[in-house]
């Protein structure tokens, strides 16, 4: 019964979004800056993540590859289709859920607590649609992009450790990169990233809006962000995969 | 003008607020008081549209707010200031930003107009240097300040206030109630202010409302509360030992 109660709340709340704004310059201003804070503040994690990613599935695939019948380049085609598949959409969107999930919840759960969410409804503001559609909005531009950047430099860094330890030249990597590329599996990749970028901001923002109590509940709620975006993360990841592939 | 019609209000089983009547005195100070529970913070949620009443209507110009749509609430909102116990102001911004939001979000004039406007808000309330500073770098009393001059900068018809002297030093108090008196008077505004401070009722009250446990106990004015029969009443002006020796003084003075 509860997850009836919560997922009907849930869909009410997101129906509040796309209610017509009060003041379109300020909902643009509050996406440029949700952008921004979501997107370009996530640079760094993203970088060294996907870099160690690729890395060491290159020398993980490397080990498991035993057979001298099989070619090298073939690991260049196992960790750039898992880096486009999955390393770079799931493993991302779990890290920004961490960081981007706990960020937004308890941003609009303090904002519950300390009142902030009220003062905006008496002057009139619709509250979910300048609070959390440009999140939503942000998360869906920017996170794809970073998807796209983590594939990229998943790729790169395998080449760089796999041509550094002597395990495959670049050109070996490259070659089967290219020999096994679907262009499929990018529209699939950002079919995941959208999806995931989605359930993590509106996820999180729910968990947010209803905050009740004080700064132990926001941080709870913080936390339930965390734990449900992933869980939802995990599970649309396989149904994707069972409808898609 | 604002009037509230037989209003009730629960939570689950627990009864709040029970068949409360009260007809605000327009362009007054209109205070309602009571020990902390009576259900005078609900009541003024349900004054606001923060949440909705079991029963009862509440009436802003005979219009009924309670079973208004949507877009008449917001138009009924944009005459509504509101400053909160605990200021509410946005933490993310300055305070001028604070003040400038509700300005930008409905009064589209020129940034220079907005700033102008700002300044002669902020300048009111006696915070003419402290546009730059966030919340989070200003004391509890700048901060009313501040959630006043954002209740005012749209030029509302009605203020609410809802404990505006909680967590402030008596000096400060009485500069706060003195700003809420004297808003009210140069701009023309009905006031609503909760609070259970008996020195805020006798520095600004027009109309004096008392709540106890969810029931309207008293109505009157500042005048005849010190002398009402009330015993409940009488408990809550009279609270503290010292109050009690001067009530009973003034009493033995009026009887020789």
């Amino acid at each position: 019964m509860r997850f009836f109660f919560h997922f009907g709340r849930y869909l009410l709340l997101l129906r509040q979004l796309f209610k017509k704004p009060e003041n379109q310059r300020m909902y643009w201003d509050e996406l440029f800056r949700q952008m921004v804070s979501i997107g370009i503040n996530s640079l760094g994690i993203v970088v060294i993540i996907s870099v160690f990613m690729g890395a060491v599935t290159t020398v993980q695939t490397a080990y498991q590859l035993v057979s001298g019948l099989v070619s090298k380049s073939i690991i260049g085609a196992i960790v750039s289709d898992s880096s486009i598949l999955e390393l770079g959409p799931t493993i991302t969107s779990l890290v920004l859920a961490g960081k981007i999930g706990s960020s937004i919840a308890s941003e609009i759960g303090t904002m519950r607590v300390t009142e902030q969410i009220d003062a905006l409804e008496i002057m009139g503001v619709n509250a979910p649609g300048y609070l959390i559609s440009p999140k939503i909005l942000a998360a869906v531009i920017t996170i794809p992009m970073l998807i796209i950047l983590a594939i990229s430099l998943s790729i790169g860094g395998g080449i760089f450790v796999g041509d550094l330890t002597g395990i495959l030249s670049s050109q070996q990597f490259i070659e089967g990169a290219r020999s096994s590329f679907l262009p499929f599996n990018v529209a699939f990749s950002l079919t995941k990233a959208f999806t995931f970028a989605f359930i993590i901001s509106s996820v999180s923002a729910y968990q947010g809006y209803y905050t009740q109590g004080g700064s132990l509940e926001v941080g709870q709620a913080s936390t339930r962000a965390v734990v449900f975006s992933c869980i939802l993360i995990l599970l649309s990841d396989y149904l994707l995969a069972q409808l898609l592939l | 003008m604002i009037e509230i019609k037989n209003i009730s209000k629960s939570f689950g089983d627990r009864p709040v607020l029970n068949d409360i009547s009260i007809k605000m005195l327009p362009g007054k100070v209109n205070m309602i008081i009571g020990a902390s529970g009576s259900g005078k913070s609900v009541l003024m949620k349900l004054m606001v549209g923060l949440q909705q009443p079991d029963a009862g209507e509440i009436l802003y110009d005979g219009a009924d707010f309670v079973r208004m749509e949507r877009g008449e609430k917001s138009e009924i909102r944009k005459q509504i200031g509101m400053l909160f116990q605990n200021s509410a102001l946005f933490d993310s911004m300055t305070v001028e930003e604070n003040v400038l939001f509700p300005l930008k979000m409905f009064n589209p004039k020129s940034p220079a107009e907005n700033l102008d406007r700002v300044n002669f808000c902020l300048e009111h309330v006696g915070l003419s240097n402290t546009n730059h500073l966030y919340p989070a770098e200003i004391s509890g009393g700048m901060k009313k300040r501040v959630g006043i001059a954002r209740a005012i900068v749209l030029n509302p018809k009605y203020l609410f206030c809802d404990e505006p002297n909680s967590g402030l030093d008596p000096l400060t108090s009485i500069l706060i109630d003195e700003l809420i008196k004297e808003i009210t008077i140069e701009f023309k505004i009905t006031t609503i202010v909760n609070s259970h401070d008996m020195n805020s009722v006798m520095e600004i009250g027009d109309q004096i409302v008392y709540i106890y446990k969810g029931n309207k106990e008293w109505e009157g004015d500042k005048a005849n509360i010190l002398t009402t029969d009330n015993e409940r009443l009488n408990q809550f002006v009279f609270a503290t030992t010292f109050l009690q020796q001067f009530r009973d003084k003034s009493r033995s003075i009026k009887n020789s």
